[in-house]
């Protein structure tokens, strides 16, 4: 298990970078490399060019604004997840954070580089297509945001061009009224989950006025659902169980070495409920989450 | 055909150390096969186990998934770096010792680097938070009783030696040591 | 006096190089650039086969030779020319007269595959980068056959593993290994005759040991001595050593084999020789260069050894009180691809299923069945989870049927006390009778009951309950037989310094072998502790040795050394007694001087005892004087009797007639998600007897480590196929070995101590007790969580949320009795 040859630069800035890139359609790109570098060392990619941005100013910072948390493609997993402003903003981050993986693993795995690889069974990518967010791509010629919706084209495939960089993701705030909830079950404490859903409910006087929930490991792409409907206005064991089957509607459980189809729809089920009701709680207690 | 080869320049349990390797040598292999530093294992070489852990400035990662190249400049501790500058163990080390928290000893180093982190960051875990701290690095032998033990246990040492050091300095005797 | 360290928890003193970072294993040997070792190690990689059945049509290696840096590529063609019995296959390491068609695997593949991983072609490159390219460019034409894949379709055998027409060998008819069959009389009668009869159908899956460091060796020839040195992660240096010198063509002698630091073997280190243990000394004599192997994850997935699978049926008569009256056990066990250490793991499942019971009358008959997966060989516990999960189901449903207590219809069929030793009728994995030596089930049964809390448990379900809580309990006992022979060896030296060098010939794991033979040392040399130094595993020390498996180790150099130590202590005795001219009944030793009870000023450091043993022409220093010609002797005699040699030494062998029987008795209580089918382990206990212990705080890190091994093997870990052959979770990612999260958070330990009249140290063995039970133990808690008859392990949520779908009780409140399995006409 070691990687085939390839080529290696490490530019000091962002053009140059985005130049090798467009040189070179054989290329790819290291942050964290938690997922490259497995990958490279499988012989499973075997690029002819690596592209390290860790040497790239400016990548590395967690821009908290009212509207939202940009994160750079430089920033790792467990600086959002430390960042108090970023949870402050958008508590679902370090919600979802804290199930990527291992702590060592998110010491150097980046949150952009985790979207990017697109894996749907990975945190991230749900948690950014249930907020709406978006990722901004750079290339040789120009800039362009990337909406969440429009990222994720297929397993382990995004919409992102070889010769573009993800230089960050932005990950909206939390509207008012609202509550946020995230749980997954894994086989094993930090393995990839075998489903996991990340939630958000507006409630207004009590009534849910608006909730959906994203996605991870039940079908080819993250995928956000709109329960608001299946939900009626309230949380109780009938709506929840309601929403749970309405979003099996939108997704597709599929079966590996590890669960049936059938276990992981009782999945979605089971956790729709639990998220949603935490999700609730979330934004109706006092002093819970920023409004 | 001849690989293009990089200078290198790690700073390794505080010495500078410089090699020239390919670009796609891992860290782990660097660090063993380059710099003869072979307290750091590699049992699996995708992340998972977690024996190749060492501490890049100061914050646990894989060795196994870093490429030696993108470690240029960084400040890397190895097992070797952990003992105390007169070469005696350390408060991690120590515990593990005491609590009987190795057997064949190949997980041991990626255990001691990520719980030498942990307790710098956390030097009062709770049980769970003990636990927790040794949650992403494999061991076949142990079943992690005596691992999580020797957390609780290394985090005692260092509170006595804390107490014991600022007693001695608030004596004038221990002053005058 | 020194206080005995026989039984203390005494810290071990080979943790201090490993906590430094200092361990020293294989692939650490000739580490570091040609400027720091002298020698730059070549590295070598292995083309594997990826199919699971196929024929080689045609390999092509002619990409590799222009490719810098490569040294050697080689196929079975060329396995002849460097040496003659390299072309024939590995060896049968265990033949047994049942074993009517065994079959081994070439070093390299020679007309067919049988495994996905087998070994096709070997490079030698500068470093293991590079070999990696260099097997990429290899191109192999592969006419790809049938597999043959899991025990119903090695059973129905539709597709044969072994067909090849090339093989001299010939074909293996019903992909059936080997058949065997053992009985106390005549069972089915006895269970047709019984009261009461059930019939169960059970399954075990396959696993494997995943020990966190994988195989690997070293070889450097020296053209200059005509010698070969060989460092291997083994369990066994002089099984490695033999085998290497028989395919190198070398005499014995001029191989030397040192396991260095092993990190964990688990039964399949024992597997002698791989392929590569031989490829490399045989290209290191080829290259004139060191040579390195060290295998990846995934070769260690595909191209080691697995264990496990099994396929059960039990019928099973019995009486009123659940006493067994009859048992008639068949089973079918897969072996893989080959056979190379015979039947041992079908044997021990076959036997060993009696555990701690006897029934009136008892028949097994197994099959071993060839597959097209990766090779079967022992696993810690080596076929005894397989034969306890089928007892101990098997008593599980007397229970339900009779509406009894289960810890109750356990206690019925124990072996008594006053029975030992007891002959079960049997011939064990030795070649032996399967006699055990001594225990106290009932006694263990009580102990056992008051650590889980077994009789408080159903008010504890009953709390539970109320808060819509599932939990269950399950118990389970067995018997282990440790400590086989043939034999076990040791030399102990003591220098002139004083210290005392030890060695003993089987390997190390992280048993501590370190500090509990220098524990006996001590304690029967009057030396201090850190004076004894301890070597394992290292031809060149104890060419005489079996290696490390069986829960033998203490048991076999520990009786060894103890007797070794003996042996140095006559003559430290003898040769001081002179020296002091006392008697040497009146002499003692403490703290590593010699001397006359009851008058200190007579004494001797054992150092110069050592001096006076051996005769000098020559002094080389202050304390060499003390023994040289002019100084000491009888000028009328010999300066070294006739019967006696020079040097303070002993040496002695440990044989036993045959193995001595730990026992144990594991409990659980767990938990089950009922939306989720999750299990979560509220409480592990565990009652344990190895006998005499040696080292407490080792013995019970060994049973930590079986039980955590053993949560692993029942609720995560398991091997799987597809039906091509492919092993779909040949990574750490899929294959799931728990982390600190699965494993219960404190497991109840309590000891018992029957000794073994076997040895002279009273001792059983310890090292594989902790994994026996746990199939069993977790399926009997969550069949009592669940009410629905567990019957195939591992289980995992998945599997559990689709057993209840098929009984159609996803969320309904516990029952009673579990559904009683069918009783047969």
């Amino acid at each position: 298990m070691k990687p085939a040859p390839f080529a290696y630069r490490r530019p000091a800035t962002l053009p140059e970078a985005l130049e090798l890139l467009a040189a070179e359609p054989d290329a790819k790109v290291l942050a964290g490399g938690q997922s490259l570098v497995p990958l490279l060392s499988m012989r499973l990619a075997a690029p002819g060019l690596l592209v390290d941005l860790n040497s790239l100013p400016d990548l590395g910072e967690i821009n908290v604004a009212p509207d939202g948390v940009r994160v750079g493609a430089l920033v790792r997993h467990a600086d959002l997840l430390a960042s108090a402003e970023a949870r402050r903003v958008q508590p679902l981050l370090a919600m979802a954070l804290a199930h990527v993986a291992h702590a060592t693993i998110r010491n150097r795995g980046t949150t952009v580089g985790s979207i990017v690889h697109a894996d749907a069974s990975a945190e991230m990518p749900a948690v950014l297509s249930l907020l709406g967010g978006s990722v901004t791509a750079e290339s040789a010629s120009g800039s362009r945001t990337i909406p969440a919706g429009e990222l994720f084209v297929g397993p382990l495939e995004s919409s992102l061009r070889p010769d573009e960089v993800a230089t960050s993701a932005f990950f909206p705030a939390l509207p008012p009224d609202t509550g946020v909830g995230f749980d997954e079950v894994a086989r094993r404490h930090g393995d990839y989950a075998l489903c996991g859903v990340a939630a958000q409910v507006r409630v207004v006087d009590g009534a849910v006025a608006a909730a959906s929930a994203g996605y991870l490991s039940v079908a080819d792409v993250p995928t956000v659902v709109d329960l608001t409907e299946a939900l009626g206005g309230a949380v109780t064991d009938a709506s929840l169980a309601a929403a749970g089957e309405a979003a099996l509607e939108h997704l597709d459980p599929a079966a590996d070495i590890h669960a049936t189809a059938a276990y992981r729809a009782q999945l979605v089920r089971v956790l729709t409920a639990r998220v949603l009701r935490a999700a609730y709680a979330d934004a109706t207690t006092e002093g819970g989450s920023e409004a | 055909m001849s690989e293009e080869q990089h200078d290198v320049r790690l700073v390794v349990n505080g010495v500078t150390r410089e090699i020239r390797v390919p670009a796609r040598r891992l860290l782990s292999d660097a660090l063993r096969h380059d710099l003869g530093l072979t307290g750091t294992h590699v049992g699996c070489e995708h992340g998972v186990c977690g024996a190749c852990t060492i501490l890049v400035d100061g914050r646990p990662m894989r060795a196994c998934l870093m490429l030696a190249v993108s470690a240029e400049g960084a400040e890397l501790t190895t097992v070797e770096g952990l003992t105390e500058p007169d070469g005696s163990l350390s408060p991690v080390q120590q515990a593990f010792a005491e609590c009987h928290g190795l057997q064949c000893g190949f997980c041991t180093p990626g255990f001691l680097t990520t719980i030498t982190a942990g307790l710098r960051e956390n030097p009062h875990p709770t049980h769970d938070e003990a636990r927790e701290m040794v949650g992403g690095n494999l061991c076949r032998c142990t079943g992690y009783q005596n691992i999580v033990k020797a957390v609780e246990r290394a985090a005692a040492i260092t509170a006595e030696t804390a107490a014991a050091v600022a007693e001695t300095a608030e004596t004038p005797e221990g002053a005058a040591r | 006096m020194t206080t005995k360290l026989m039984g203390q928890p005494v810290q071990r003193v080979e943790d201090q190089r490993f906590l430094r970072g200092g361990g020293r294993y294989v692939d650490d040997v000739l580490a570091g650039s040609a400027s720091d070792t002298g020698q730059q190690v070549l590295h070598a990689a292995v083309l594997r086969s990826p199919h699971a059945h196929a024929r080689i049509v045609d390999i092509d290696v002619d990409a590799v030779l222009d490719l810098d840096g490569v040294h050697a590529v080689w196929t079975y063609e060329d396995l002849a020319g460097l040496s003659a019995p390299m072309a024939d296959p590995l060896p049968l390491l265990i033949p047994h007269p049942a074993l009517t068609h065994g079959r081994t695997q070439y070093a390299l593949a020679r007309h067919e595959v049988n495994y996905a991983g087998e070994a096709v072609a070997f490079v030698v490159a500068d470093d293991r980068y590079v070999a990696e390219d260099a097997l990429a460019r290899i191109h192999v034409s592969y006419e790809v056959l049938p597999p043959v894949v899991g025990i119903e379709a090695a059973r129905a055998a539709e597709h044969l593993v072994h067909d090849d027409p090339d093989d001299p060998a010939g074909p293996v008819p019903g992909n059936v290994g080997a058949r065997l069959e053992q009985s106390t009389g005549d069972a089915a009668a006895a269970v047709a005759a019984a009261p009461h009869r059930l019939a169960l159908d059970l399954e075990v899956e396959r696993s494997a040991c995943t020990p966190l460091e994988g195989r690997g060796t070293v070889a450097r020839w020296d053209p200059d001595t005509d010698r070969l040195q060989v460092w291997t992660s083994t369990q066994s240096s002089t099984g490695v050593r033999a085998a290497v010198a028989v395919k190198l063509g070398l005499d014995l002698g001029q191989v030397d084999v040192v396991t260095p630091d092993v990190g964990g073997g688990f039964g399949v280190k024992i597997n002698h020789p791989w392929p590569e243990e031989l490829l490399v000394p045989l290209a290191a004599r080829a290259l004139g260069r060191p040579v390195k192997f060290t295998e990846d994850r995934r070769e260690h997935f595909v191209s080691s050894a697995h264990e496990r699978a099994q396929v059960q049926h039990v019928e099973v008569g019995f009486d009123d009180d659940g006493r067994l009256l009859g048992l008639d056990v068949t089973f079918w066990h897969d072996h893989g691809a080959y056979t190379p250490y015979g039947l041992i793991v079908p044997i021990i499942t076959s036997t060993q299923l009696l555990g701690p019971y006897k029934p009136e009358v008892y028949r097994v008959v197994f099959e071993s069945l060839y597959t097209n997966t990766v090779m079967v060989t022992p696993y810690r516990g080596a076929g005894r989870p397989q034969g306890c999960f089928a007892m101990e189901r098997t008593i599980d449903a007397i229970a339900a049927y009779l509406g009894k207590d289960r810890a109750e219809v356990r206690a019925v069929n124990f072996i008594q006390p006053d029975e030992f030793p007891f002959d079960q009728g049997l011939i064990f994995q030795d070649g032996r009778e399967l006699e055990y030596d001594s225990g106290d089930y009932p006694q263990m049964l009580e102990k056992i009951k008051a650590l889980v809390g077994w009789d408080e448990f159903p008010a504890f379900r009953a709390e539970m309950a109320e808060q819509g809580r599932r939990v269950g309990i399950g118990l389970a006992c067995y018997v282990e037989g440790t400590g086989v022979g043939p034999y076990e060896g040791a030399h102990v030296h003591i220098e002139t310094t004083g210290k005392v060098k030890v060695a003993t010939g089987l390997t190390t794991q992280g048993q501590g072998h370190a500090t509990v033979f220098a524990q006996l040392v001590a304690d029967e040399l009057g030396v201090r502790f850190e004076d004894v130094e301890v070597v394992t595993g290292d031809t060149r020390r104890m060419p005489y040795a079996v290696g490390t498996f069986a829960s033998r180790a203490a048991v076999m150099s520990g009786s060894a050394i103890h007797l070794a130590a003996k042996r140095a202590k006559e003559k430290v005795l003898r040769i001081a007694a002179d020296a002091l001219e006392a008697d040497p009944a009146d002499l003692q030793i403490v703290d590593g001087v010699v001397s006359v009870k009851g008058s200190p000023g007579a004494a001797l450091d054992l150092g110069t005892v050592s001096v006076l043993s051996n005769p000098l022409r020559y002094a080389f220093d202050e304390a060499s004087k003390a023994a040289t010609q002019f100084s000491v002797g009888d000028p009328g005699k010999p300066p070294v009797a006739e019967d006696d040699e020079p040097g303070l030494e002993g040496r002695d062998f440990y044989s036993p007639e045959r193995a001595t029987f730990a026992s144990g008795m594991h409990a659980v209580i767990v938990e089950t998600d009922p939306d989720t089918a999750e299990v979560k382990i509220l409480k592990y206990a565990v009652v344990h007897d190895c006998g005499h212990l040696i080292n407490p705080m080792i013995v019970e890190g060994q049973i930590h480590g079986g039980v955590a091994q053993g949560v692993g093997g029942a609720l995560y870990e398991r091997m799987a196929y597809d039906e091509s052959g492919q092993l779909l979770n040949a990574s750490f990612m899929d294959f799931l070995m728990p982390y600190v999260s699965e494993v219960p958070d404190g497991i109840d330990i309590d000891h018992l101590e029957t000794p073994s009249p076997l040895n002279p140290l009273g001792i059983k063995g310890a090292g594989e007790a902790g994994v026996i039970p746990s199939a069993a133990v977790f399926a009997a808690a969550i069949e009592d969580a669940e009410r629905i008859p567990i019957t195939a392990m591992p289980i995992s949520p998945s599997e559990l949320f689709e057993l209840r779908r098929t009984h159609d009780r996803p969320v309904v409140e516990p029952a009673e009795t579990p559904h009683p399995p069918k009783e047969t006409p």
